[in-house]
């Protein structure tokens, strides 16, 4: 640190995220002031573009908001769809969904697991360092990504952007003999989904906790991955959840412009929230079959049944590995029950009106909602993603991680860095999908030299210097 | 891995939805072998192990879409001995690349409440509208095989053996009825480059163009053959302005559609 005056100290690139971003941390003497998480991922204007396209078309179309989420994207548009035209997909094709989103959650969380965040506890950059060490571990999170993958691709025709969604259901639904083999392939995923929840329980977790209201979809009688009710775990009053209609999301959950990232940011009744896996661990975890909550438990979580609630985020790898481990079941669950249906998707005829859909990304609550014309036309168009969401709690969290860590004396900034993106890791982000990488600005200050005009220096950025202050990119430079 | 002689590979993203640099990550059971005949030397998505150039092989996911794009497209081309674009935003604007026909201001603030914020070229833009490109692999998603077959010529020195005929090679050979002969679904299977193994007609549904079009493609005959299935023009300019919006509308006769 100088002695002296202010200075803007730049530390690496955040890496194994889904996207691009920037953190900016302003720190006088030994306090941060102010902690921002910028996103550059370029804008992309989804909600322009979906507007005069037909009412069939949005699964597809958004679905390219996110390669590592499509079924994600695709679910919510499907029933955001289907809610305008009055048309709710019951029965066996409703399973085919909730089987196909599974798939998802098995691939995106067994990449998340084992090729992006345990290198992070292990103490090496990356997965193939990782497997050096730990090879089996790194194949097993393989195999279990490949069998996620492989519901995608039978159900789905493909992993990244699957093709047999559409509004009203699927073009093809599978028949029996079809599935028989990927229920074979998830008996043995089940095997390592086990020994996975048992790998990760064993890491080391700083203690941290996110003091956010927690969000998640709660559905009666199941776990809610695909579909459910939005629910609010409030920080500090754990018992007293509360929940509203989905067509209310647009009146609770309210979507700003921060001048210095391209993702718009949400609040949750004016405050900090966060989705994703804690949140639906807190919300739904006492609906997990009991050998799944057992797993937990030998897993070192709190038994949601009890109300005690996991807030640490670092634990985050855990909950991901339960819920493989309940995917799998889940997938298992729903071949062994199926029957296909008569019709592989039910008829929906377009009408006037706006229709809401919400599903759990991985990462977390998706929303999507349309207005139609009476033709079926898309007249508006609003999506809300998970990172979005959780932007304003990871910020937080991050002020208070750094402020912490420097109660306990100076540390230089690539150990701030190092704090900082394991943070901005353990809420599993996905940048693209918010509007991707981060970089580390640290502005260290000393309180007396705080220049007058010092705040302005931030608000006051162009829109370039905005998304990515000048002296970043010389830092970024040296990377790319 | 430092200090290794074996070829270096570079993984580089610009306006984008990962899935193409993800579908890397998706070849499970090559990963690590592969991993053992390449330095993996920037791969920001996998590894916090970011190294500078030069590579020998560059992959390149998205479109060019910033200011600052501009510039790390030529810097990558200059640290780089093969470039290849991986997918359809990088190989021809991508799906973002609707704004360019439209109203960028509007577009703008359809999304952003302060668009002033919000720094975006007014076009999205294929890599080889920038910078010379050594090979362009195209899909919205790239195909799985295709990218191990791009990655292994170049390392071996060849020509990848990636065809460019259409979709309906593809889906003759896997067997498939085709859909628009036998149940009138509209489907752009001729005109489309192959590579993802015909798979929509597959699940009875009419393909989508998501691969751009093939080398050789018959556009004046295709779009008579989508208005017999029952497409209006609107709905036909709908279907083929998608991912590969510019790629396709450069093909369409002049005033041969009309838009609603």
């Amino acid at each position: 640190m100088a002695d002296s005056g202010t200075r803007v100290l730049s530390v690496g690139a955040l890496t194994r995220v889904e996207g691009e971003g920037a953190l900016r941390l302003r720190v006088s003497g030994d306090r941060v002031t102010e902690a921002r998480l910028s996103i550059y991922e370029p804008p992309r204007f989804f909600e322009a573009f979906l507007r005069n396209r037909r009412h069939t078309e949005p699964p597809d179309l958004t679905s390219r908001v996110c390669g590592i989420c499509p079924v994600a994207y695709q679910t919510s548009a499907c029933h955001a769809i289907e809610d305008a035209c009055g048309v709710a997909v019951g029965g066996q094709l409703a399973a085919l969904r909730r089987l196909l989103y599974c798939g998802e959650w098995i691939e995106s969380h067994s990449l998340h697991i084992h090729l992006l965040h345990a290198p992070d506890f292990l103490g090496v950059d990356s997965a193939l360092e990782v497997s050096r060490r730990h090879r089996a571990a790194i194949e097993r999170g393989l195999r279990l990504k490949q069998a996620g993958n492989s519901i995608l691709e039978v159900l789905g025709g493909r992993s990244v952007h699957p093709v047999n969604v559409r509004v009203g259901g699927f073009h093809r639904v599978p028949s029996r003999a079809e599935l028989r083999p990927l229920a074979e392939r998830l008996t043995r995923a089940r095997e390592d989904a086990l020994a996975a929840v048992a790998w990760v329980a064993a890491f080391d977790f700083p203690e941290a906790e996110c003091r956010a209201d927690l969000f998640a979809l709660a559905e009666p009688g199941t776990y809610a991955i695909e579909r459910g009710v939005p629910t609010v775990l409030p920080y500090g009053d754990g018992e007293r959840r509360r929940a509203f209609p989905l067509a209310d999301f647009g009146t609770h959950v309210v979507e700003e412009q921060v001048p210095y990232s391209t993702a718009l940011q949400a609040r949750l009744d004016g405050g900090r929230h966060l989705t994703g896996a804690l949140a639906r661990y807190a919300v739904s975890g006492h609906l997990l079959p009991p050998a799944v909550r057992e797993a937990a438990r030998a897993a070192g979580l709190p038994d949601p049944a009890s109300g005690e609630v996991c807030r640490n985020p670092f634990r985050s790898i855990v909950v991901r590995a339960v819920e493989v481990l309940y995917a799998v079941e889940e997938a298992l669950r729903l071949i062994a029950c199926y029957e296909p249906p008569p019709l592989a998707a039910q008829e929906v005829t377009p009408r006037a009106g706006t229709g809401h859909g919400a599903t759990e990304a991985p990462r977390g609550l998706l929303y999507h909602r349309y207005s139609l014309d009476r033709d079926g036309l898309v007249t508006d168009a609003c999506l809300v993603p998970p990172t979005s969401q959780n932007q304003g709690a990871v910020e937080e969290e991050l002020r208070r991680l750094v402020q912490e860590r420097l109660a306990h004396g100076d540390a230089t900034d690539a150990e701030l860095a190092g704090l900082c993106e394991r943070a901005i890791r353990n809420h599993d982000p996905c940048i693209s999908c918010s509007a991707h990488f981060l970089d580390l600005t640290v502005l260290r200050e000393r309180p007396a030299d705080r220049p007058a005009g010092c705040s302005g220096h931030v608000d006051g950025l162009g829109p370039g210097d905005a998304q990515r202050p000048d002296d970043e990119s010389v830092e970024r430079d040296q990377h790319d | 891995m430092t200090g290794s002689d074996r070829p270096r590979l570079g993984v580089f993203k610009f306006a984008s939805c990962d899935g193409c640099q993800l579908t890397l990550l998706d070849c499970e059971e090559e990963l690590l072998p592969l991993a053992a005949e390449l330095e993996v030397a920037h791969f920001a998505e996998a590894s916090s192990d970011i190294r500078p150039g030069p590579y020998q092989l560059a992959l390149v996911e998205g479109s060019v879409s910033t200011p600052e794009h501009l510039e790390r497209i030529r810097r990558i081309r200059a640290e780089s001995r093969h470039l290849v674009t991986i997918g359809a935003c990088a190989t021809a604007g991508g799906i973002q690349a609707l704004r360019n026909s439209a109203d960028g201001d509007a577009f703008r603030a359809t999304v952003y409440a302060e668009p002033e914020y919000i720094e975006s070229l007014a076009t999205s833009t294929p890599v080889s509208a920038h910078v010379p490109v050594d090979f362009e692999l195209r899909g919205c998603p790239i195909d799985r095989g295709q990218l191990l077959e791009v990655i292994t010529s170049f390392l071996a020195g060849r020509r990848p053996d990636i065809p460019d005929h259409s979709v309906c090679f593809a889906c003759k050979r896997r067997g498939t009825t085709c859909l628009p002969v036998a149940r009138g679904i509209p489907c752009l299977g001729p005109v489309t480059h192959a590579g993802c193994g015909a798979l929509c007609p597959a699940y009875g549904r009419g393909c989508y163009g998501c691969f751009g079009p093939s080398a050789s493609t018959n556009m004046p005959a295709m779009i008579p053959l989508l208005r017999s299935d029952g497409m209006s023009d609107g709905d036909i300019v709908r279907f083929l302005h998608t991912y590969n919006v510019e790629d396709f509308a450069a093909l369409e006769p002049p005033g041969a559609l009309e838009e609603d």
